[in-house]
């Protein structure tokens, strides 16, 4: 252990001995992502924040960035190669980096980590991420008041809390709306597949839904539901506009670049801290997408009205009496999720049939 | 009239060379890739070859080669052995997962006692969990005849499957927020496979897949078992009437590149990787493949093809970092040294000759 | 179980088929020729970004469609010259074409990430998509779908028919012997490998063009190498072929339909496990017949 420390110290000087040399006084941000930047989902989302830091500081900043890591080894390596090429703040934009940000900033103190919908911290690390489930209670008001088959599809990645906290705020304001709805769930068990989301698009259609809700990327499903005719969509992570104004009515796209501007601001006039950011509609990280026509004007407002009480603060997704599936109370009446339970949440509400894999 | 013609014996001379004029042909290609995608081409070879090695940093990425090539050079070795004797494993990939999958339930079922045993415990559980999954197409082989391309690589998926299901089930960190994955190993000291030399990036993996190297190319050479794996591979039938036992060599082939596979997924799981994941494989079951061949199933070969390989994984990244060049281009620069090396591998066994044959 | 209509179910298999059944016809070609080209998943993915590039450039699906052959084809040619004329070992070259397809696609395509191609109709059948239950199984799908079938019977009746047909699979089977009757092996084998690059190449346009239809990078998603899978189930036949690409098409079909219907009891690990544990299972009762003979090995005229 101690050879190692000695050793990187020794890299970390040289990085930073180089680094100044180098680079003048440009700031210097990394960015690693688990996809392709041309996945036009996650990755790509992530992505665009970098560009609007381009378009926001010009030459103040350097951006770079590396793609397709994989969890692990490889992302460790990567962060450190970052580090140790004089990166000054560099974000980490996927779960499954969470260890090896934090191995790489013990190594480097001086050096500012930012990790997307991670939990742990230190004094360079920052961790933030989106209230999704917020944009996704619009989206299950929506859902409520157009479904005439009372059946609403849902497309999951795979069973995590992010996931499984969208389904629930989706039912629960569908509920609220249509007390007849009921939602099918399908684990498509992947990040990313084209085809496979195509086809279990086309089983709910098939299984008598009319609405469907994704938690998957690619514009797959908003395709599948466009063929078959009467059904209902809404985009996810970018806004698949190509979709409007049927089967697409709406979307939630996730928006980093004020965050990121904001973040790398603070590195340059020195205020950066250790932060932990959850944000919502309210800041504009959780942006719902236009509803288009195609949904009657009294649900239209209804949906806006919902987005801006969430906005202000004065509608919770989660507020009680809410009881989980097996009917053991959780919220009492007016009582509000704490932000622990949200984020490691595994379970489903009350209502909601079958199991959640584990 | 250009000619080829075998030579009666490898070219030694083109033997060695042949690498070099392959990279130096990649070198030519690429360059011009890049040069066509406006980025300086010396620079951006200098950046995958040259500055893992000998850059400003490499102190750091060197080992880290090792700790890329350890798992390819482990699995390839093993592969290797069968595909000699044209038993065809291409689901190393599960065997990987299955082995990380058993090392990690065995590790995690003592957890947190300490003790000398849990190390080797979890050697024999990922051993043992690679060799349970390549017996499943070995054995239907025996049996059935099944062919045993498809059923290992869907194999691949099913243990995908498993992994995801432990990841999120029973293996999940009861401590984790919630989140899949389980406890990381390699902050469980009596599991963790750290490096034997810190700092070199030579872990317990990374020593065994070189012990590998030294093993495989003894027995290639001297032991029965290689003669019977060069005969089988030459001719089956000759094989047979040689007293080779066909079922014995797949269950052993199959089992020996099973266990080796398995052992690469346990020693990333409790060292490098540390813990369980839904994306805790990364594809080296289909990468030691190509380092298999490109090694031409030579242990040595192996050897150099896996250092070969890591050191553009690393190289790709730092031209990512320090150029912005698409991941894209990395692959297909990958691709074309392939290509380059399989292509010029010819001028070991041929030589060219100028002027009409006399007979056909 | 019960609200899982059959009907519908049997019509998404034949779709969930397609891209599958595509590259591996071609696939099967290039084997019974005697080469092993494991860099269908590249090809495929090459075909998807081609396909849609011209489909996008023209506003034409079906010139989408000849330029992912085309795409698929001439990415294959770099297969088949190494292979055929340098004599690089086939297994290692497939696996590096995979490598450099997949840069290659993600490079072409970087200008069409978030555009909307060209749609594709479906073909109205009048009368035929009218007959209760078959109907609407078969007679409402989109051209491509019936192309691939077309494709399908056509390199049956060419395998077992036509005298081009068995040159072809003498080649396969004993290239020397096939050599010495006079018959250009490599010739053979570069136009089977052409044969089998164009059909993966349509393979990933059908995702790219129909069934997402956008271009995203790695869309095929490992499609490329069920297809190899498929070949080998087959047993190097066409016919067996189909029944395989459903097979699998059906189980995956299938245990999307259970989850969708509600109320299965059966944990969905197992379920994602299906498709390929029944292919295996059935492959088991079936037995594989015999690969052809020279099947990966290289052939050089004088040895």
């Amino acid at each position: 252990m101690t050879f190692k420390t000695v050793l990187l110290g020794a890299t970390a000087a040289a990085a930073f001995a180089t680094g100044a040399m180098a680079q003048d006084d440009k700031t210097k941000v990394g960015f690693i992502y688990v996809g392709p930047v041309g996945d036009l989902g996650w990755s790509y989302q992530h992505d665009q924040g970098r560009q609007a830091i381009e378009a926001e500081y010009g030459d103040q900043v350097e951006t770079v960035f590396v793609e397709s890591v994989p969890e692990g080894p490889d992302a460790e390596r990567v962060l450190t190669q970052m580090a140790l090429q004089g990166a000054e703040l560099i974000f980490a934009t996927s779960f499954g980096f969470m260890e090896s940000v934090m191995n790489t900033a013990q190594k480097f103190p001086e050096v500012k980590f930012e990790h997307a919908t991670g939990y742990q911290r230190a004094d360079n690390v920052s961790t933030y991420s989106a209230r999704f489930y917020e944009g996704r209670a619009v989206q299950g008001l929506i859902a409520g008041e157009m479904t005439e088959s009372n059946v609403i599809g849902y497309i999951g990645s795979y069973p995590i809390p992010e996931v499984i906290r969208g389904i629930n705020a989706a039912y629960i304001q569908a509920k609220k709306v249509n007390p007849e709805v009921e939602f099918r769930v399908v684990w498509a068990y992947t990040w990313f597949d084209p085809a496979k989301e195509a086809e279990a698009a086309k089983a709910l259609i098939d299984a008598g839904a009319d609405v469907i809700l994704q938690h998957t990327d690619s514009t797959a499903p908003q395709a599948a539901a466009q063929e078959a005719g009467d059904v209902i969509t809404f985009g996810q992570a970018s806004d698949m506009l190509d979709y409007a104004p049927k089967p697409r009515v709406s979307s939630i796209i996730d928006n980093w670049n004020q965050y990121y501007v904001d973040r790398v601001g603070a590195v340059i006039d020195g205020s950066w801290q250790s932060e932990d950011t959850w944000d919502g509609i309210d800041s504009g990280m959780v942006e719902i997408g236009e509803i288009t026509d195609a949904v009657p004007e009294d649900v239209k407002q209804a949906a806006l009205e919902l987005k801006d009480k969430i906005s202000a603060g004065e509608v919770h997704p989660f507020t009680g009496p809410i009881n989980k599936q097996d009917g053991s109370a959780w919220l009492a009446e007016g009582e509000t999720a704490d932000d622990g339970t949200l984020l490691g949440m595994n379970f489903y509400v009350e209502g909601i049939k079958g199991d959640i894999p584990q | 009239m250009i000619r080829l013609e075998r030579r009666p014996e490898p070219s030694r001379a083109w033997t060695l060379a042949t690498p070099f004029v392959a990279v130096a042909l990649t070198m030519v290609a690429g360059g011009l890739m890049f040069a066509m995608l406006g980025k300086d081409p010396v620079e951006a070879i200098r950046t995958i070859f040259w500055d893992p090695l000998f850059g400003d940093f490499a102190s750091y990425s060197r080992p880290q080669l090792l700790v890329k090539a350890g798992p390819l050079i482990l699995i390839a070795i093993g592969l290797s052995l069968g595909f000699r004797a044209g038993i065809w494993n291409i689901g190393a990939e599960g065997q990987y997962i299955l082995g990380a999958i058993f090392a990690a339930a065995t590790g995690l079922a003592i957890y947190p006692a300490e003790s000398w045993i849990v190390f080797p415990a979890m050697i024999v559980a990922g051993a043992l969990g690679g060799i349970l999954w390549a017996m499943i197409p070995a054995l239907l082989k025996v049996r059935f005849g099944t062919n045993e391309v498809l059923v290992s690589l869907m194999l691949v998926y099913v243990a995908e499957a498993l992994l995801a299901s432990m990841s999120l089930g029973l293996l999940r960190n009861p401590e984790g927020m919630g989140f899949p994955g389980s406890r990381n190993l390699a902050q469980y000291p009596s599991a963790a496979n750290l490096d034997l030399i810190p700092g070199t990036g030579m872990h317990w993996g990374v020593a065994l897949a070189l012990i590998a190297v030294i093993v495989g190319q003894v027995v290639m050479t001297r032991h029965q078992l290689g003669f019977r794996v060069r005969l089988a591979g030459q001719s089956p039938r000759a094989a047979v009437f040689g007293g080779v036992n066909p079922g014995w060599l797949i269950v052993v082939c199959m089992g020996i590149s099973g266990g080796l596979a398995g052992l690469a997924g346990m020693f990333e799981v409790a060292g490098p990787a540390g813990r369980l994941s839904i994306d805790f494989n990364v594809g080296y079951g289909f990468t030691a493949i190509i380092v298999a061949f490109l090694g031409r199933l030579n242990p040595i070969g192996i050897l150099l093809a896996g250092l070969l390989m890591a050191l553009t994984y690393i190289g790709g990244e730092l031209a990512q970092l320090q150029m912005n060049l698409p991941l894209a281009a990395i692959q297909m620069f990958q691709g074309m040294l392939l290509f380059f090396l399989l292509a010029i591998d010819l001028m070991t066994n041929f030589s060219f000759r100028f002027g009409r044959r006399a007979t056909a | 179980m019960s609200n899982i209509d059959p009907i519908l179910l049997l019509s998404a298999i034949i779709v969930v088929a397609t891209p599958i059944l595509l590259a591996a016809i071609g696939e099967l070609v290039v084997e019974r020729a005697g080469v092993l080209n494991l860099g269908v998943e590249g090809m495929m993915i090459t075909g998807a970004v081609c396909g849609f590039i011209v489909a996008t450039l023209t506003g034409s699906p079906w010139l989408g469609f000849a330029g992912a052959a085309l795409g698929g084809a001439l990415l294959s040619m770099i297969f088949g010259i190494l292979t055929q004329l340098f004599l690089s070992n086939q297994v290692a070259t497939g696996l590096a074409l995979t490598l450099f397809g997949l840069g290659l696609s993600a490079l072409l395509g970087q200008g069409y990430i978030g555009v909307k191609g060209p749609s594709v109709p479906d073909v109205y059948l009048p009368i035929l998509r009218d007959i209760p239950v078959l109907g609407p199984i078969l007679f409402r799908h989109d051209i491509i779908v019936y192309l691939a079938l077309a494709i399908v019977l056509g390199v049956w009746v060419f395998l077992e028919r036509s005298r081009a047909g068995r040159v072809l699979r003498a080649v396969g089977e004993n290239h020397d012997a096939a050599h010495a009757l006079g018959y250009k092996v490599v010739r053979v084998r570069l136009m089977a490998i052409a044969f089998g690059g164009a059909c993966a190449g349509l393979g990933g346009a059908y995702l790219s063009l129909v069934r997402v239809p956008q271009w995203t990078e790695g869309m095929t998603a490992g499609a490329g190498w069920i297809a190899l899978a498929i070949v080998v189930f087959a047993s190097w036949r066409p016919g067996r072929l189909v029944l395989g690409a459903w097979l699998f098409g059906g189980a995956t079909a299938l245990q999307l339909a259970l989850q969708a219907a509600g109320g299965v009891q059966i944990p969905i690990e197992y379920l994602q496990m299906a498709p390929y544990l029944a292919t295996i299972l059935v492959l088991v009762i079936l037995r594989a017949g015999r690969a052809p003979g020279s099947l990966g090995r290289s052939f050089h005229a004088s040895s």
